[in-house]
């Protein structure tokens, strides 16, 4: 089929013209079945319409600039392929649950103030001096925060929390996965320092326990998970001793 | 105005600037130091690093063997004093690393883990599994949230380099979310940019990755080094450019042509996979010449098979690769070879820079991969770009710091003009311009492509020249671009607009340094000077911009104690 085409719904919003977003359709050549969603708006964007604007970059899932809501489904768009949406048109909009900034590009400033307030560095009681080499650490202490630190800050979770649709306070998936992957490596002493934040009335107690967090996440991390572990570690503080390492 | 002042400021977000805005912070803490990037410094091209990085971590391994396979790899453009103090500080960035939390593979034992890696005589590359890259900018990212005195301005595009009285005094920055224009003067400036596979087609570098600040530093009288050295990395998934590491065949997996024949063994046959990328990229384009690559819907390839390897290994040493396999190309690595083909990957040349990042204009240093202190020459070995990023970028951000922590201070009279010209320029050039009906997006691809074509794997005098016409009609067709989007607000058509213009100066800096170099070392391969000719070019170039075509001259390389010799595998 040389003149295979497939129809892109993109939405667009400028805050100086627009008082709300509203969806553009593009039909473009679908000459390849590898390509995905952001060859499509690529190929809009230098051939169609330079005026759309969407953020992206590596396209190989890991930068994680490019998650949008495709077909209102939170994905990145480097490997949302056309082939699973085509023969039918494949709608593109900007994240669920942040502000949006122009068309599909949201504003991510909340979370990165988030991110700041689990202070996500090693806390020590003392640090060890470059000259003494590096903390012993086992493969097997690694798997204990492994997939805490796959989180490459896409923000899909928070787009699919239902929960921080509703009330912004909310920590949120990303951010708690992300205080539970410094608290769980044994080089790691900021259990106490970083436990007001994630104990916080806003903090894991606000999770429902949807789940969604989790389904949409596509690096395998299980922010959920990471909450739920969170709410039986600032229960369980005030029960057991937990050691030397807070 | 719109003006912020600071004393070190840092263009840029990825690993060598943020390692230099950490270094600043902490050998002067009175410090204000600021750090604009395009991007959030998360997304930064870092992220994409996989292999991991070379450090001497034992004592079976030596200072001396890291800093011969660097220099050898190199095809003997290093400066060595640069390779003989890289290698020592290496492994220290590699512990500062691990007690900032990235989490190292390790050993049994729990101590650091290593694996081998293409032109290393010994296993000596520190690795977080094949993420490295994707942890290292996470984990100096994070760390750097803990200093207050640092101050990031994140998607503000950094357009022009202020200089008063030849001294570099910040940068004009345009703030993406609302089109302002705003000056960041400070005492000392660190570029710390990245590279510009943008300006390839096919190129494993994200889309950010347009040469800014090697235009910024040319643009503003400081040359460009050896940017004829542009390295292919043997392995790139065919269609999207995705790299497949090295630590692949670090691993033990094998590259087979369309008979199922380890074909290196004709031309690296002591290290056969391990053999360094340069030569290896050769060689598959040898192969595919001579009709034994495969033949696919995206041109020519090769396996990379790890399927000898098992489950366990890859899962625990390979996992993203996997992952890549199942995402992008519908394979499981486990059961099927993995198609790949060379891929423009790494830029050696770059800004001007001594071993402490100082380039020839005083207040202004260059780290990472858009500065050129001299240690990549010729081809750079895998697995060396990471520990460069921590190393020099911790330099340049101590040399940068000290200057600064003497250095007068910044007026605001002569910036306030600076700034109103810039922002006025920018606006008569593409905001408000009229005319025009070229589309940014059509030449950027003719300029892919013209690079592919002219200055891949092996290059002629005939190709280059034709490339060098390319390029200025491709330059005069840009001054008849029009903008489709008029928008302040994050207006990606305009910063698209910067990127160009600085990727074709860059691209012209490329094309004359590889015509003038007629000779061939490292990943510059010239199919009509086929041998080295140290006599002539055991030289780095140096392109300085004029009104015309860049003006070329060049410098000796440095050498301690390693005389060049024929380089063989």
């Amino acid at each position: 089929m040389p003149d295979k085409k497939i129809t892109v719904r993109a939405t667009r919003f400028d805050p100086d013209k627009d008082e709300k977003p509203r969806l553009q359709s593009y039909e473009i050549p679908f000459p390849d079945e590898s390509m995905v969603v952001l060859d499509a708006l690529n190929y809009i964007k230098s051939h169609v319409d330079g005026s759309l604007s969407y953020r992206w970059s590596c396209r190989m899932g890991i930068c994680g600039s490019c998650g949008m809501m495709v077909d209102g489904v939170p994905k990145l768009t480097c490997n949302a392929f056309l082939r699973d949406y085509w023969p039918k048109a494949v709608t593109v909009e900007p994240l669920n649950n942040f502000p949006i900034i122009r068309d599909l590009v949201t504003d991510l400033d909340d979370f990165m103030h988030k991110l700041k307030s689990i202070k996500p560095w090693i806390i020590r009681k003392q640090e060890l001096p470059l000259g003494a080499g590096e903390h012993r650490q086992t493969n097997e202490q690694i798997d204990d925060f492994r997939q805490f630190s796959q989180c490459i800050n896409c923000m899909l979770c928070y787009a699919a929390c239902p929960v921080y649709g509703l009330d912004d306070k909310f920590l949120g998936p990303a951010a708690t996965a992300l205080a539970r992957r410094y608290n769980l490596d044994s080089r790691d002493q900021g259990l106490k320092q970083r436990l007001p934040m994630v104990a916080d009335p806003d903090g894991v107690w606000e999770c429902s326990f949807v789940g969604e967090c989790s389904v949409v996440c596509p690096k395998g991390v299980d922010p959920a998970k990471a909450i739920q572990q969170t709410k039986l570690d600032t229960t369980m503080r005030f029960v057991l001793p937990y050691g030397n390492r807070e | 105005m719109d003006q912020e002042s600071y004393d070190v400021l840092i263009v840029g977000g990825g690993l060598a600037g943020i390692r230099a805005a950490i270094a600043a912070a902490e050998m002067n803490p009175r410090l204000k130091i600021g750090m604009v990037s395009k991007v959030y410094p998360m997304r930064s091209h870092t992220v994409s690093a996989e292999g991991g990085a070379a450090a001497v971590m034992s004592a079976e391994d030596s200072y001396h063997t890291h800093a011969f396979d660097t220099i050898k790899g190199s095809d003997y453009l290093a400066d060595q004093d640069v390779v003989e103090a890289f290698v020592r500080e290496s492994p220290v960035e590699i512990v500062q690393m691990e007690h900032w939390g990235c989490p190292w593979s390790r050993n049994p034992d729990g101590t650091i883990a290593v694996r081998p890696f293409g032109g290393m005589t010994t296993w000596r590359t520190v690795f977080a599994a094949d993420k490295s890259g994707f942890h290292m900018l996470h984990t100096v990212f994070q760390t750097s949230l803990k200093y207050d005195q640092i101050h990031r301005h994140d998607e503000a595009f950094v357009t022009k380099l202020l200089v008063e009285d030849s001294r570099c005094v910040g940068v004009v920055a345009m703030d993406m979310r609302s089109g302002r224009f705003i000056a960041l003067t400070a005492k000392s400036v660190i570029l710390a940019t990245g590279g510009f596979g943008r300006i390839y087609a096919f190129t494993t570098n994200g889309n950010i990755c347009t040469g800014d600040g090697m235009a910024l530093a040319y643009r503003a009288g400081v040359p460009l080094k050896d940017m004829e050295m542009v390295q292919f990395h043997p392995t790139g998934l065919p269609f999207t450019g995705i790299l497949i590491t090295e630590a692949v065949r670090g691993e033990g997996g094998y590259l087979l042509n369309k008979d199922g024949e380890r074909f290196l063994k004709r031309y690296v046959p002591n290290k056969m996979e391990l053999g360094p990328r340069d030569i290896i990229s050769r060689a598959m384009i040898t192969e595919f010449d001579a009709g034994r690559g495969f033949e696919g819907p995206h041109g020519l390839y090769m396996h990379l098979d790890v399927r000898h390897l098992g489950e366990a290994v890859i899962d625990r040493k390979l996992p993203f690769m996997r992952e890549l396999g199942r995402e992008f190309v519908g394979i499981d690595i486990v059961k099927d070879p993995i198609p790949v083909r060379p891929v423009m990957h790494y830029m050696m040349g770059g800004v001007d820079a001594d071993i402490s990042g100082l380039t020839p204009m005083i207040g202004l240093y260059a780290a990472g991969e858009c500065a050129n202190v001299g240690l990549n020459g010729a081809n750079r070995l895998g697995s060396n770009s990471l520990p460069e990023c921590l190393v020099f970028g911790a330099a340049a951000g101590r040399a940068a710091a000290d200057y600064a922590s003497s250095a007068k201070a910044v007026g605001s009279n002569p910036v306030d003009a600076m700034l109103k010209a810039e922002a006025k320029r920018v606006d008569e050039t593409y905001l408000s311009k009229r005319d025009g009906d070229e589309r940014i997006g059509e030449i950027r691809e003719d300029m892919q492509l013209s690079m592919d074509e002219g200055a891949g794997v092996f290059r002629t005098r005939e190709g280059l020249l034709e490339l060098t016409k390319r390029l200025d009609s491709f330059r005069e067709r840009f001054e008849k671009v029009k903008l489709y989007d008029s928008s302040r607000t994050f207006n990606t058509e305009l910063t698209s607009a910067f990127e160009l213009d600085f990727m074709l100066d860059c691209a012209v800096t490329v094309a004359h340094s590889a015509l003038a170099r007629e000779e061939s070392r490292g990943a510059h391969a010239r199919r009509d000077f086929p041998d080295r000719n140290d006599e002539k070019f055991l030289k780095h170039t140096l392109a300085h911009a004029t009104d015309g075509a860049p003006r070329l001259d060049y410098r000796d390389v440095r050498i301690t104690s390693f005389q060049p010799q024929a380089r063989s595998y």
